[in-house]
């Protein structure tokens, strides 16, 4: 094993390695006893606590419904703001001055701002001036705020979707008389919708992660709110954390991985003009909240920010 | 408070952050693998999810006192704790890339003068990676700044919090909402702005 940061061990190396390693465990599980330790000091390993994990009641009755509310605001969610979203992006492309100013301006608006704001402002909005149902409420409210916030990154996706396609295609589109809508909607969205396949797969990881916020903000009942109701009957507020965060990564992982496999596919296949917008592109083709260009200018254009998140 | 605690939190996760970073790309594969788990779990879970849990977890089971007793700053210093953990990894991905960008010459370089790895990446590397990864840092600070609200949950009065007591308080939903909107634009825009800006003149020219 080697890279260009070291050399490949030498005798000496090898044994500084291990000696490091060595260190390292020692550490790692001096940290890890230490919490064992702390643990088993509070009562947290008992088998009374964990038990619920593995009797269904606790997950048909808690569990199962919170990961479905969660799935259900998160699906719901992105349905509807990928429309929206797709709409913002190409109006931020349109040639008019004034579709394009308004659109930037919305887009950058609710880019700007957290969707905590934009979730607890619905509520009270659903609460006051409509007449949505208080069992409903919650679920409208945190749909409202992660549409209108991811609406706002996913036009900004779209609009670098479309602009990953070689000036080419548009000409050519020109030329054989297509006019702006035709071009848009049968030659750039289809190959755009393609190469930004892998970016919404990520987005959605946002947007199961922040359906979260609505669990503890407002009372929608889903997974991390129902973590609190069970660990209230039960009395286990450490298992039911590591339980729901565990649930929650694999999830997420799921969908990041399934993402990278699109990418990695999507990148292989011939048919495709070949420009594929993975989640990294994204920070670069358009720093979050700010209308500014500021790529970092790094070689190749390969300088992948951490990825596109809340 | 937004503020206060946004700055906190990242100085806390660009020091844990790039200290990830450098065990990503060590020679210890013990550390590489680490740093790996690391920043695989926790970009998955949910920030909401870390925050209450280091107030629900850490400070009301474990006991975790954060050397104060006052609830407030208790709380306070617990977000921060959640905070800087969540972005680390965030920061961690950023500078990792941006390592990457710097080209194989540089290290190459590096060693047949005879520099060991620590030498390398805290000479050589890592400045040049810091300078071309400003622009996805000043996101991951955007981002962290636009968290800050989820402090909120576990009673840190921060905007969300703020907000959600006067909306509920007032009869002006709309001005509130639109009041701390237009903060939070204040806030990051001008962030992005101006490191956008260092970021263009600090890149290593090639």
């Amino acid at each position: 094993m080697s890279s260009v940061l070291y050399d490949t061990p030498g005798p000496r190396a090898k044994q500084r390695n291990v000696l490091f390693s060595v260190l390292f465990t020692v550490l790692l599980a001096l940290l890890l006893w230490w919490v064992w330790q702390k643990m088993d000091d509070k009562d947290q390993l008992t088998s009374a606590l964990w038990k619920p994990f593995i009797e269904s009641e606790a997950w048909t009755t808690y569990l199962l419904p919170g990961l479905a509310n969660t799935l259900k605001a998160a699906s719901l969610a992105m349905v509807i703001a990928l429309p929206m979203g797709a709409v913002f992006g190409i109006a931020r492309l349109s040639d008019h001055r004034w579709v394009r100013g308004v659109a930037g301006t919305v887009v950058e608006f609710f880019r700007a701002i957290p969707v905590l704001l934009l979730i607890l402002f619905a509520n009270e909005f659903y609460a006051r001036s409509t007449d949505v149902g208080s069992a409903d409420r919650p679920l409208y409210a945190v749909v409202t705020g992660l549409v209108l916030y991811n609406a706002a990154v996913l036009a900004e996706v779209v609009r670098a979707g479309i602009l990953s396609l070689p000036r080419g295609q548009t000409e050519a589109a020109y030329a054989i008389g297509l006019r702006k809508g035709q071009t848009m909607s049968s030659i750039l969205l289809p190959q755009a919708v393609t190469a930004m396949l892998p970016a919404i797969v990520s987005q959605l990881v946002v947007i199961v992660k922040d359906t979260a916020l609505g669990g503890v903000m407002i009372g929608f009942t889903e997974l991390l709110n129902s973590r609190g109701t069970l660990a209230a009957n039960y009395a286990n507020v450490i298992p039911s954390f590591i339980v729901v965060a565990a649930m929650y990564i694999v999830l997420n992982f799921l969908l990041t991985s399934f993402a990278s496999w699109l990418e990695k596919r999507l990148r292989r296949s011939k048919k495709s003009t070949g420009a594929v917008l993975g989640a990294e592109d994204m920070e670069e083709l358009n720093p979050a909240a700010v209308g500014g260009t500021f790529g970092t200018g790094g070689e190749g254009g390969g300088l992948p920010g951490a990825r596109t998140y809340t | 408070m937004t503020v206060k605690l946004t700055a906190l939190s990242a100085v806390g996760s660009l020091v844990w952050g790039t200290l990830l970073a450098a065990m990503r790309v060590s020679p210890v594969p013990l550390m590489r693998g680490f740093g790996t788990f690391y920043v695989n779990v926790v970009r998955n879970i949910p920030l909401t999810v870390i925050i209450l849990f280091s107030s629900l977890g850490l400070a009301d089971i474990f006991g975790a006192t954060m050397g104060s007793d006052d609830f407030a700053v208790q709380g306070f210093r617990l977000a921060v704790l959640g905070l800087a953990g969540y972005t680390a990894a965030f920061v961690c991905e950023a500078i990792r890339s941006g390592i990457n960008t710097v080209p194989m010459g540089q290290a190459e370089a590096a060693r047949a003068i005879g520099l060991s790895f620590t030498q390398t990446l805290t000479l050589v590397v890592l400045p040049q990676a810091f300078r071309s990864v400003i622009g996805p840092l000043a996101n991951v600070l955007i981002a962290l700044t636009k968290n800050t609200t989820v402090a909120a949950a576990i009673g840190v009065a921060e905007a969300a919090y703020l907000m959600k007591t006067m909306i509920e308080n007032e009869a002006q939903t709309l001005l509130i909402g639109a009041v701390f909107a237009f903060g939070f634009v204040v806030l990051t825009l001008p962030t992005g702005l101006i490191l956008g800006w260092l970021g263009k003149r600090l890149a290593v020219k090639r």
